[in-house]
């Protein structure tokens, strides 16, 4: 194998929760083997597992008769995840969680799984699918950029 | 496929001397870890505790819903005037947490002997 060549691994997940750690396992394989340093390869897994979470949850809703697809695609400088569920996709990015709001009991303690998408990872769109299905968050991050 | 939560209770003494709940930690922190998060901590004596350190040492997987469970924590802690400390987070999840704010409400250290020091 040739770290250095473009290489794409497709994994498919039933919608339930604990299964995104099989697509962290891979994503973490696949940086490693492109050489992306460790601080990016655990930024990494942890946006591929919200991203999965969120297609369990919102997209797929916890619905097991689907499955939540993976897309790996490794070029020589970047690592792009494509995660795609049944979901009619996002209509709106969810206001920037505020922690003091939190705290307070004016904001509710979940809802940071985008925010900390996009704070971990150097590209993150979210894109609806036609027809109400298969829509997808794509995610990119570069060997270049430090965290 | 999610690594069962498990919690421990110790009581220590800090080197001010003031007594300190010791919440440990193992497994996974998700949404299937509230009795283990909010459960083991809703169990202590809230008149008796004032003090409380979170042991995360051998946590090896905590996503957006088990940051969810230790905010609530937190949460109930500010409104029983409960001090909340931590340790034994890896480096990213020390990003991550500063990144949501906890840190804001809770300091975190790299060891429970930081820890107790910085009580």
């Amino acid at each position: 194998m040739s770290p250095s060549k473009s290489a794409t691994v497709e994994v498919r997940l039933p919608t339930r929760l604990g299964y995104e750690k099989v697509a962290m396992s891979t994503a973490e394989a696949m940086a490693k083997l492109h050489g992306f340093p460790p601080d990016r390869i655990e930024d990494l897994k942890t946006a591929v597992a919200e991203a999965c979470i969120n297609a369990i949850e919102h997209g797929n809703r916890l619905n097991e008769n689907l499955s939540v697809g993976v897309v790996l695609s490794v070029r020589p400088d970047e690592l792009e995840v494509k995660v795609i569920d049944d979901g009619k996709g996002i209509k709106a990015q969810p206001p920037r969680p505020n922690i003091d709001r939190k705290m307070h009991g004016e904001e509710d303690p979940r809802g940071m799984g985008m925010f900390l998408i996009q704070a971990l990872v150097d590209e993150a769109e979210w894109v609806a699918g036609v027809d109400g299905k298969s829509s997808y968050v794509r995610l990119v991050i570069r060997l270049d950029k430090e965290a | 496929m999610q690594t069962e939560t498990k919690s421990h209770v110790d009581q220590l003494t800090s080197p001010a001397g003031h007594p300190v709940t010791l919440l440990r930690f193992e497994g996974d922190i998700a949404s299937t870890s509230k009795d283990a998060v909010l459960g083991t901590y809703q169990s202590l004596p809230k008149n008796d505790v004032k003090l409380i350190l979170l042991d995360f040492t051998k946590v090896d997987y905590i996503n957006s819903s088990g940051i969810a469970l230790v905010i609530q924590l937190l949460i109930e802690a500010a409104n029983a005037a409960q001090k909340v400390s931590a340790f034994g987070l890896s480096a990213h999840f020390v990003k991550v947490f500063t990144m949501v704010g906890i840190t804001k409400y809770a300091n975190l250290f790299p060891t429970q002997s930081e820890a107790l020091a910085g009580l």
